[in-house]
């Protein structure tokens, strides 16, 4: 098989097992689609078919709650997702300042990946560590007291 | 049981062990045994003093004290200094950490710690921990001695509002929810802190989550619900995992499950994770959330406790609302209600952040005012700058500027004053921030927050950002204000939930307290506080600029040009006042006008 099919089954068969986790039930489509969203990344075309096919449930109306929330991702996302803080109090703390300086290093506005599939910059609301801002999470991991010549010190750490 | 007026514990970490501690707590055991002092202190070894790679840590209580980096020779000196003769041995004493680093301090004169009693004190993936500290005794008084109904009347005479925000009695919401009919019904604990600023409710959940249980089991048991969901919201993954954890173990304990301490009451609890949606801490959005739709509010009435999740009666409270439950049922209720003021009793949990000293999260009896809380509690504002306002409440609340600061703390003072109690988030601010940016900054998170579902908060919303944006943009035109002010009054009465009918709020508050400040970028086109891009410009100041070339090497657009030795001078064409030259420059060279 092609390698675009292997990766489409492997899509199929990451919903398979998000809905088998939740016994198909309606109420747990949203921790389906995070789980779904938690190994891929994001929740691909094909991923997004098989739920709606195995749930019975229209996909307009899964697209319709999956673009709703900001932490799940219709499209595909870079290697590497930097959500940056854009709450009052990491604003107050020089915020401003420090997302600049981001966009400007990678060249990127947010909600857009770049062309090499490295990064994805998104804006994320309160990460609910104010006393330390302002914040941002690469991943799974937490920038605090973040001042702009750090960034790209920061930045060069993610391969 | 044995009585030591004395208690060393050491570390039995494997980095602190890899570093002798074992050693250090049988050397210390021998020296308290020849220095007669074998029945008075104690020696026990315990996971988690300390950082360890300062290690081996001990502890010695009741004092408190710390101390790292000890050797087996140092032993009976420090037997000899701290046991027999009371005095601590500075020279290992760890380092106090520094002032305003932690998120949770001990706490200052002022507070007084209801909710956060627990938090730092206790292992909160321990709930023995929890039950030590008089934890579940409420429950067990609830189920054996009171009726639903003497449960509600307590919650009722404590006077106890809502601590999510809108401050409703959580004692009549409780009855109205016992008074629906039907055998199925839920309770449900609102843990989406999505207001920015706000992290009290982590702090609990991470610290105490037994607390928030028990209260949930005993409101539970007040209106007759027999499932329980704690709606985490899902930037919070800590939260989740220790909730997860304290459920179980709880079940372990059979405090959730069937026949709760043997009696005929039953009840179970699951954890649901948001999905990053802040319009989710609204009630009718959570329940829409959890029931796997969009999170859109939808009208009231009928309201959740009549007609709730899964269109049965529903009874939704804020983490801090059910962690009051407990003490108030164990210490009664005249006890809270002694705390506060006349129609805001109890503590209420607050964090600070911004520009003052100390950030973090403190508790304070209702009634403070807020110079106490800025100056006293959070030592006054960061190098040394002057107060400019407070945003208290969240998104949706307002700022009060200087003339404020003996405003006493409670729901209706705070209202009065055109802001709003919120769930507890307060923003300090200093004279470098500009009131009409951090209105356009509010109103972009809540255009970027709203569910789109009603007119007047998607599209009202989104023209009041529009309006703003011009302004801090240098476009600002005559009649902009008045437009702003309409915009806001008509999106107040016609929006379909809080968060439409909270969003002008910012706004209004601060053409309210600081309406020369718009004026000034509409018809002088400044910005008075120098933060509006399109308002300032940066300058080398020739005098102190030494030449270093650091601004120009750092400018991310190249915008600074000069030798080694000469005046540098910054071409504002190219320049996008991102400020990194002034952060870099160590001769104060760089002027903002």
């Amino acid at each position: 098989m092609t390698v675009k099919t292997k990766i489409c089954r492997d899509f199929i068969e990451t919903a398979n097992q998000a809905v088998d986790m939740y016994h198909s039930k309606k109420k747990e489509l949203i921790p389906i689609l995070m789980k779904v969203n938690q190994e891929i990344g994001f929740i691909p075309k094909e991923a997004m078919e098989q739920i709606s096919s195995r749930m019975h449930i229209p996909k307009s109306q899964l697209y319709s709650v999956a673009s709703f929330y900001h932490m799940i991702f219709t499209n595909q996302t870079g290697r590497h997702v930097i959500k940056f803080c854009e709450s009052a109090p990491c604003h107050v703390a020089g915020g401003r300042e420090v997302f600049d300086a981001l966009r400007n290093v990678l060249e990127l506005e947010p909600g857009e990946t770049s062309s090499d599939g490295k990064w994805t910059l998104t804006t994320t609301s309160c990460l609910g560590v104010c006393g330390v801002g302002p914040v941002m999470m690469i991943d799974e991991d937490i920038y605090g007291n973040i001042t702009p010549i750090q960034i790209s010190d920061i930045l060069a750490k993610y391969e | 049981m044995a009585y030591f007026r004395s208690h060393i514990l050491v570390c039995n970490d494997p980095e602190c062990v890899e570093k002798g501690s074992m050693q250090i707590l049988e050397i210390l055991n021998k020296e308290l045994s020849l220095q007669g002092l074998g029945d008075e202190v104690e020696v026990l070894d315990t996971p988690r003093i300390g950082i360890c790679s300062k290690g081996p840590e001990i502890l010695v209580y009741p004092e408190g004290l710390h101390y790292i980096g000890l050797s087996i020779d140092d032993i009976p000196h420090l037997v000899e200094e701290q046991f027999l003769k009371g005095r601590s041995v500075k020279k290992f004493l760890a380092p106090s950490k520094e002032e305003g680093a932690q998120e949770l301090s001990e706490p200052t004169l002022k507070e007084v710690r209801v909710v956060l009693r627990n938090c730092g004190k206790i292992d909160p993936e321990n709930i023995e921990d929890y039950i030590a500290e008089d934890g579940y005794a409420a429950l067990a008084k609830v189920l054996t001695e009171d009726s639903s109904e003497d449960v509600i009347q307590k919650i009722k005479d404590s006077g106890l509002r809502g601590r999510g925000g809108a401050g409703f009695p959580t004692g009549m919401k409780w009855a109205f929810t016992h008074d629906s009919l039907g055998n199925e019904k839920y309770v449900i604990c609102n843990a989406d802190e999505g207001d920015p600023g706000a992290f009290m409710n982590r702090a609990v959940l991470e610290g105490d989550p037994h607390s928030v249980i028990e209260g949930m089991i005993i409101a539970a048991y007040a209106i007759g619900a027999s499932q329980g969901y704690i709606y985490c919201r899902a930037e919070y993954p800590i939260v989740v995992h220790t909730l997860n954890i304290a459920i179980q173990q709880a079940r372990t304990y059979e405090l959730l499950g069937e026949n709760i301490f043997g009696t005929d009451f039953s009840f179970d609890l699951e954890v649901r994770q948001g999905a990053g949606a802040f319009v989710c801490g609204e009630e009718t959005a959570l329940i829409a959330s959890i029931e796997g739709k969009r999170g859109e509010p939808r009208p009231r009435p009928p309201f959740p406790a009549v007609s709730g999740l899964f269109g049965k009666p529903t009874n939704i409270n804020n983490v801090e609302s059910y962690a009051n439950v407990p003490q108030i049922i164990l210490r009664g209720p005249e006890w809270f209600a002694g705390m506060g003021t006349l129609k805001s009793k109890g503590t209420k949990t607050f964090a600070l952040a911004g520009d003052v000293k100390k950030t973090g999260l403190i508790e304070v009896p209702f009634g403070i005012t807020l110079r106490e809380i800025v100056f006293e509690i959070g030592g006054g504002i960061k190098d040394n700058r002057e107060f400019k306002a407070i945003q208290t409440g969240g998104p949706m609340g307002g700022c009060l500027p200087a003339e404020y600061l003996d405003l006493l703390v409670d729901y209706e003072k705070l209202t009065e004053a055109g802001s709003i109690m919120g769930s507890g988030g307060m923003v300090v601010m200093d004279d470098e921030t500009c009131m009409v940016d951090i209105a356009r900054f509010f109103m972009e998170f809540i255009q970027d927050e709203s569910c789109g579902k009603c007119v007047p908060c998607r599209v009202g919303t989104k023209r009041m950002l529009e309006i703003l944006t011009r302004i801090c943009e240098g476009n600002g035109r005559e009649g902009d204000i008045e437009l702003l002010e309409n915009l806001s009054s008509e999106i107040i009465e016609d929006s379909l939930c809080g968060l439409g009918k909270g969003a002008p709020n910012p706004v209004v508050s601060t053409l309210r307290h600081f309406r020369h400040e718009y004026e000034a970028h509409i018809y002088d086109k400044e910005c008075p506080a120098k933060v509006c891009r399109a308002l300032i410009s940066y300058e080398i100041y020739p005098e102190k600029c030494i030449g270093c070339t650091l601004c120009a090497r750092n400018c991310p657009v190249d915008a600074i040009a000069g030798e080694l030795k000469n005046t540098h001078v910054i071409d504002l064409d190219i320049c996008i006042r991102c400020g990194i030259c002034k952060q870099v420059c160590n001769y104060d060279a760089v002027l903002v006008t």
